[in-house]
């Protein structure tokens, strides 16, 4: 893009070498690998690729993915609604406390993350103990999967609704009792329109990083094949089996869900450019 | 609907955001709570409203107690300062969502609401923005879409939080009047929160003065204006000067300024202060006011003897003050002050000299600079300016006409 130079911008040079710069790490690091993912996983042709998705282990991952992910993400968008709401619209004690531990997961690795779960709902702990003598299980089971899968995702929602609610403040939601709204209408008619597309972005990103997680997965599911195998964990096993079309064919499922994570939040910016911007005017 | 609150505490952790505030407004009044940030106003407001409840004290809605009752069961309209509508409706169906969310029981047919809605757009001239979002309003036109909001529901009382306080000058004013008129068309009980004095006089019937927590004045606003209560009311609803002195124990007022002394040191080329032997002055006009407000005090007073005065020390001043009487502040409003270029030998003056003249208006606004670099502000009838050829550096003698003393 050609504009005429103005002092307060920088010389064309210097915008080619920072666009450069820009582009290129993104072409390297992001677009490349993809074009790999789908390139491997395409290279041995539409049937094989069809064939290890079609694999009953592959099928019982991307089950299983589905399954975590319609389980956690639900519960930490309630629990990023309610987290928020808390933080950005009223005052208490440990407040600053609940932020800190709402980044928590950010900050740990989710591999250590999977570890403590093990440490205290594994066999060799007093709560494992307890849980297996009434013939529950969690670790090396679908429960562990989904309490890994929530610990590392819960961030995703509340992290995109608290600066929102906190700029928004509670005037209109006053507004609406002084109008004689209960709490439920002023949620559902007023709190709730206004937080929709950031909840949406949560509700996305949390989703994207549900089905994609490995590492504090890895930790607890134990590698069961067609039982707690979930699609990041299938590839591994399918990688490390030199199966590397199947291992592919299977990472491109992440790969494309990636893709529609990034079309819908475009589209939807795209969509509703108008109405978004109304609500921050 | 009448409202009285009674000795209502509120306190926000260390800070007594209202201490011991009663209030009695009567059925159709308009009235002002006014008050620097800080002094507890929109507390009271939203106490009032439901939105926050009091520490102790008592809220009673037609003489019937309502303290613990819910804001969404009070019927009363509150207009926040920046609107608060909702964004993502329209005008109509930010207007109609307080008869839609009503019981069903209670609720008026879909058609009853469009015609009420659209009438109270009408009131408001926004009918024909019936469609289009708060974002594509102005300032004055969401303001007034949040008022008919309130009253849609007809509440029985109305409470409006700085409500023109986000507007720029010219619309506010368009505003307040309007506000005025409508209230004199459906005369609803109505309290409106302001920091700005001219508006609480202009638009309502009875003034509150607030100020930490506490009403300082309740009255007309010719009463508080004209009759302050005491020095923050003064000062809270005007421009003034401000002097030392004392009042002596016949409730005399003497001012008690060391610019005539010093002028008579650094300034012997001032005519009439040369002239003079003592630096204490008294205000014949003075003494004539507070009479008029302090029934039966006595005059006059002994002009205090001369020679001793010249050779004081300040902390001299200070003791012989103490002794005389009760050290007081001295007020004048600047349209109180009398300037002139040639000083007569009747009264005292502060000799000062003219740093700014602003000639807009029918009075013009003279700032002037004493000895001691305080700043005068005088307001004169720009015949004045013009007659004594007032421009700015030139020397000039004032003294106040009238002033008003609180302890």
């Amino acid at each position: 893009m050609w504009r005429r130079h103005s002092p307060t911008t920088e010389p064309f040079w210097m915008q080619a070498l920072l666009m450069t710069a820009g582009f290129g790490f993104m072409a390297v690091l992001v677009l490349l690998p993809m074009a790999v993912v789908f390139a491997e996983a395409f290279k041995a042709g539409w049937v094989s690729y069809r064939n290890a998705l079609e694999d009953p282990s592959a099928l019982s991952a991307i089950r299983l993915t589905l399954l975590v992910a319609v389980i956690a993400v639900p519960l930490n968008v309630v629990f990023g609604l309610a987290a928020s709401w808390a933080i950005a619209k009223f005052d208490f004690i440990g407040k600053r406390l609940l932020i800190a531990f709402i980044d928590l997961p950010f900050s740990v690795s989710p591999v250590i993350s999977g570890l403590i779960y093990v440490l205290l709902f594994g066999a060799n702990s007093v709560l494992g103990g307890w849980l297996a003598d009434h013939d529950m299980q969690i670790i090396f089971a679908v429960p562990g999967l989904v309490i890994a899968t929530m610990f590392v995702t819960f961030p995703f929602v509340a992290r995109e609704l608290i600066p929102l609610m906190e700029e928004q403040g509670t005037e209109e939601e006053e507004a609406a009792i002084m109008l004689g709204a209960n709490g439920w209408r002023t949620f559902f008619s007023v709190t709730l329109p206004n937080i929709k597309w950031g909840l949406l972005y949560g509700v996305l990103l949390c989703n994207a990083r549900a089905m994609g997680e490995f590492g504090a997965v890895s930790v607890v599911s134990g590698h069961i094949k067609g039982l707690t195998n979930t699609i990041p964990l299938h590839v591994e096993i399918l990688y490390n089996e030199y199966n590397f079309v199947a291992a592919f064919a299977v990472a491109s499922i992440l790969t494309g869900l990636a893709l529609v994570t990034l079309l819908l939040k475009s589209l939807i910016e795209f969509r509703f450019a108008g109405e978004i911007r109304a609500q921050k005017g | 609907m009448a409202i009285e609150v009674k000795n209502i505490r509120k306190a926000f952790g260390d800070f007594a955001a209202l201490d011991d505030v009663s209030l009695k407004v009567d059925d159709g009044e308009l009235v002002a709570l006014l008050g620097p940030s800080g002094s507890g106003k929109t507390t009271l407001l939203r106490i009032i409203a439901g939105l926050e409840y009091a520490d102790s004290g008592r809220v009673l809605i037609d003489g019937s107690e309502a303290s613990r009752m819910h804001a969404r069961e009070r019927n009363v309209g509150f207009v926040f300062q920046h609107y608060a509508l909702f964004k993502h409706m329209t005008v109509f169906d930010n207007v109609a969502f307080g008869l839609r969310v009503r019981p069903q029981a209670v609720r008026p047919l879909p058609g009853e609401i469009s015609d009420r809605v659209m009438a109270l757009l009408k009131l408001v001239h926004l009918d024909k923005f019936y469609d289009r979002y708060p974002s594509q309003l102005s300032g004055g036109q969401r303001q007034r879409v949040a008022l008919a909001r309130s009253l849609a529901v007809e509440p029985k009382l109305l409470l409006l939080d700085e409500p023109f306080g986000a507007l720029d000058a010219k619309v506010r004013k368009e505003l307040r009047r309007w506000l005025r008129r409508l209230h004199d068309d459906i005369h609803i009980t109505s309290i409106f929160v302001t920091h700005d004095q001219e508006e609480a006089m202009e638009v309502s019937d009875r003034v509150v003065v607030m100020n930490h927590g506490k009403i300082e004045q309740v009255g007309t606003p010719e009463q508080v204006y004209h009759s302050p209560g005491n020095g923050f009311v003064y000062d809270f609803l005007g421009n003034y000067n401000e002097f030392v002195g004392w009042k002596d124990e016949n409730g005399d007022v003497h001012l008690a300024e060391d610019d005539l002394w010093e002028a008579r040191q650094q300034t012997p080329s001032a005519p009439v202060l040369t002239s003079r032997t003592h630096w204490l002055s008294r205000y014949p006009e003075l003494t004539n006011a507070l009479r008029k407000v302090i029934p039966g005090l006595p005059l006059p007073m002994q002009t205090p003897s001369s020679r001793a005065f010249a050779k004081m020390t300040r902390s001299q001043m200070r003791a012989l003050l103490a002794e005389r009487g009760i050290p007081v502040r001295v007020f004048a409003r600047p349209h109180e002050m009398f300037v002139t270029k040639m000083p007569d030998d009747a009264h005292e003056y502060i000799p000062v000299d003219v740093i700014h003249i602003n000639p807009a208006g029918s009075l013009a606004k003279i700032e002037m600079q004493r000895k001691n670099g305080i700043i005068l502000q005088a307001e004169v009838p720009k015949t004045i300016i013009d007659s004594l050829a007032i421009k700015k550096g030139d020397h000039l003698f004032v003294r106040p006409k009238n002033v008003r003393v609180f302890e």
